[in-house]
């Protein structure tokens, strides 16, 4: 494999070769799971969809530092990469997509988007932007009352930044030094308002200041900055140094989601332009330059990235169907009358004061 | 047996449920050193320290949303409300989020946590320290919802909703926190969320009640027997939902009649659905017309001492209201 003479960013960042190939995989199969989900909505076999290309280099350098079944994470409804980087498969994003009756996010409940999986500590999502952001805090909290050695990641759109109760979750995070990393994808449009109508003085990583937290703004198409910005964060959170803002800018490839046309609000060139900015390529072309990636390479990964995808969809499509007789279960944890059947919980276990 | 009032015996849950459970854990405004407002949480914070008794900033959206987040995580927390009037800044969080994620998540997610909140008026609070607001959460599936009107159970109640695996909204009448004391089983006694108690027996009609409702329906009980013979059942429902059908309607077929008493105003109250739902299932033993007596349709209790008792609900209003229903 032909290398440069210098030492490669992501050396420097301690990455190996396998780490960023692993890095661009997890992109490539995230935008190819979220391509396939175009299609199968064009199809008519899936309602709606909201995307997260253009944000994939963001949220694999973000989540790459995470460690698996151990840190949790709050996402939002473009986390797709970040989710599947904590584990989610290309399977169980297509089956959530698919509403099936075992999709483990929701079991066919939730719209598509609403990422969750209890066996990968990730949060299961709702539609109101910005709650999550204080689960991802509160998890923090626990995990800090009881010193477990856990920290919590969330992540969310500019336009939600402006929520009050982001506001509540930075600065409870910033009082107690919790160890939460609170990543704000800024893809400069919340569904169609530009950025300078959402956000006064143009900056969420500033507002860090305001909490106690660095807030750091980070080139979101530039996957080893943001890693480096992840990186820190969470050797932060773990050193006791309380949480961390970075916000990392990014593009928006697609319209909001299926149901809107950004060719009514943006300036066509804006959009052809976007294609320059898309983190797939840039990233592709780091790892050309550094020797890292190669034309063989790449054609591996692509063709494992679209069997995976291939086999994913068929899988997921044999999938049952839910069943009406179980929409009023889970509703408690217990039978109560209105409905619901018992769900196993752990038993209350002894005190220890 | 120790002598408690309302206050005393929740207090007393906290500390036996802390005690016994290391993942209890509380969060609000002022719990900790002050031991809050109403000195609900008072020596808890000596005793379990600043993580496990937990000062809040003013921001109930944060504290309804980051006990969730404790809750899945898997702690036990009591999340308080400094008073019900201020829950509505973590109104999302608990309807969008505590009381959807087991069903969104089939099953796979939980949030076991209790919400405490102060609520009712007659202590000079005005429109925003005195809201009765319990329909706004029976209203919300996923939610279970506790009222409770005595100490002993207060502290069973409170204990049961600790341990319950689903999130619970424990409303506490605050005029009723110091306003008696009365025998509190000690230790372990756990009074099972769903089931109602019928402190007095009667065969004229029934009185369903809850929270300090319950107090004054005792006490007109008490008057209507004396001064007309007429002898009320008192039913203190103690949990709205789910709520004990069993109890409510063994009551009407033996009274035939039914009073249905709160605090809150009646349109699109919690006395609709108790009314609605006798009126569904025991119509046959019904004789006469189901009857809510509730607070007046006004946006909250005015402060004025003389407005405040207008607003009220006692006992002389409640025995009227019965007088009249015995007489149909």
């Amino acid at each position: 494999m032909a290398r440069t003479d210098t030492t490669p960013r992501h050396a420097e960042l301690g990455l190996t070769d396998e780490d960023v190939l692993g890095m661009y995989r997890a992109m490539l199969l995230a935008r190819a799971v979220d391509e396939r989900m175009w299609l199968m909505q064009r199809a008519g076999k899936i309602a709606f969809i909201i995307s997260g290309q253009g944000h994939e280099g963001a949220q694999v350098a973000t989540a790459w530092p995470m460690r698996p079944k151990q840190d949790w994470m709050a996402p939002f409804y473009r986390s797709i990469a970040s989710a599947m980087t904590f584990g989610m498969t290309a399977e169980d994003i297509i089956t959530a997509h698919l509403a099936k009756a075992d999709d483990v996010s929701s079991g066919g409940r939730q719209m598509p988007g609403h990422y969750g999986g209890a066996p990968y500590n990730i949060v299961s999502l709702s539609s109101p932007v910005g709650t999550q952001v204080l689960h991802a805090v509160g998890i923090a909290m626990a995990a800090w009352v009881k010193g477990d050695d856990v920290v919590a990641m969330t992540q969310f759109g500019e336009g939600t930044a402006n929520q009050g109760e982001v506001h509540e979750a930075m600065n409870f995070a910033g009082v107690h030094r919790l160890p939460v990393i609170f990543v704000c994808e800024n893809n400069g449009y919340a569904i169609s308002v530009p950025l300078d109508r959402q956000v006064a003085g143009g900056s969420v990583a500033a507002r860090g200041a305001g909490y106690g937290m660095p807030g750091v703004e980070v080139d979101g198409g530039d996957v080893l900055a943001c890693y480096a910005a992840a990186k820190e964060a969470h050797e932060r959170a773990r050193r006791g140094e309380g949480p961390s803002l970075i916000e990392a800018k990014v593009v928006r490839l697609t319209s909001h989601s299926s149901d809107d046309d950004q060719r009514r609000y943006r300036d066509p060139a804006e959009v052809e332009q976007l294609k320059e900015l898309d983190p797939i390529p840039r990233f592709a072309n780091e790892l050309r330059a550094g020797g890292t990636l190669t034309d063989e390479v790449e054609e591996r990964l692509r063709a494992e990235v679209k069997a995976e995808v291939n086999d994913a969809s068929k899988r997921a499509e044999a999938r049952p169907e839910p069943n009406i007789e179980e929409a009023h279960e889970r509703v408690y944890a217990e039978p109560i009358p209105g409905g619901g059947t018992p769900v196993p919980l752990e038993p209350i276990e002894g005190g220890t004061h | 047996m120790a002598e408690l009032n309302i206050l005393e015996a929740i207090r007393t849950a906290m500390d036996e449920e802390m005690e016994r459970d290391d993942r209890v854990m509380i969060l609000g405004e002022d719990v900790g050193k002050k031991g809050g407002v109403f000195g609900a949480t008072d020596g808890l914070w000596a005793k379990y320290g600043d993580k496990r008794v937990l000062d809040t900033p003013l921001t109930e959206g944060m504290i309804a949303g980051a006990a969730m987040g404790a809750a899945v995580y898997g702690l036990r927390p009591i999340a308080e409300m400094q008073f019900a009037d201020f829950v509505y800044p973590g109104f999302n969080q608990i309807v969008s989020e505590i009381s959807r994620i087991h069903y969104r998540s089939n099953g796979t997610f939980s949030a076991p946590m209790v919400i405490r909140m102060p609520y009712g008026g007659g202590v000079h609070g005005a429109l925003y320290h005195s809201q009765s607001n319990e329909a706004y959460f029976t209203s919300t599936v996923g939610l279970k919802v506790v009222a409770p009107g005595t100490p002993a159970d207060a502290k069973g109640l409170l204990k049961a909703s600790i341990r319950d695996p689903d999130p619970v909204m424990f409303f506490e009448h605050k005029k009723t926190y110091r306003l008696f004391k009365a025998e509190v089983p000690d230790g372990d006694t756990v009074v099972p969320i769903g089931k109602a108690s019928v402190p007095r027996e009667g065969k004229d009609l029934s009185i369903f009640c809850y929270g300090f409702m319950r107090t004054c329906a005792l006490e007109a009980a008490e008057t209507l027997a004396r001064e007309d013979g007429v002898e009320a059942e008192v039913v203190d429902l103690r949990t709205l939902r789910p709520l004990d059908l069993d109890t409510i309607l063994a009551s009407v077929e033996k009274t035939g009649k039914a009073l249905v008493v709160h605090e809150a105003n009646r349109f699109g109250g919690f006395g609709a659905e108790i009314a609605a739902t006798i009126a569904e299932k025991g119509f046959e033993h019904l004789d006469g017309p189901v009857t809510r007596l509730a607070g007046p349709e006004v946006p909250g209790v005015p402060y004025h001492h003389t407005l405040e008792d207008w607003f009220m609900i006692g006992p002389a209003r409640i025995v009227a209201a019965a007088r009249e229903l015995a007489a149909y």
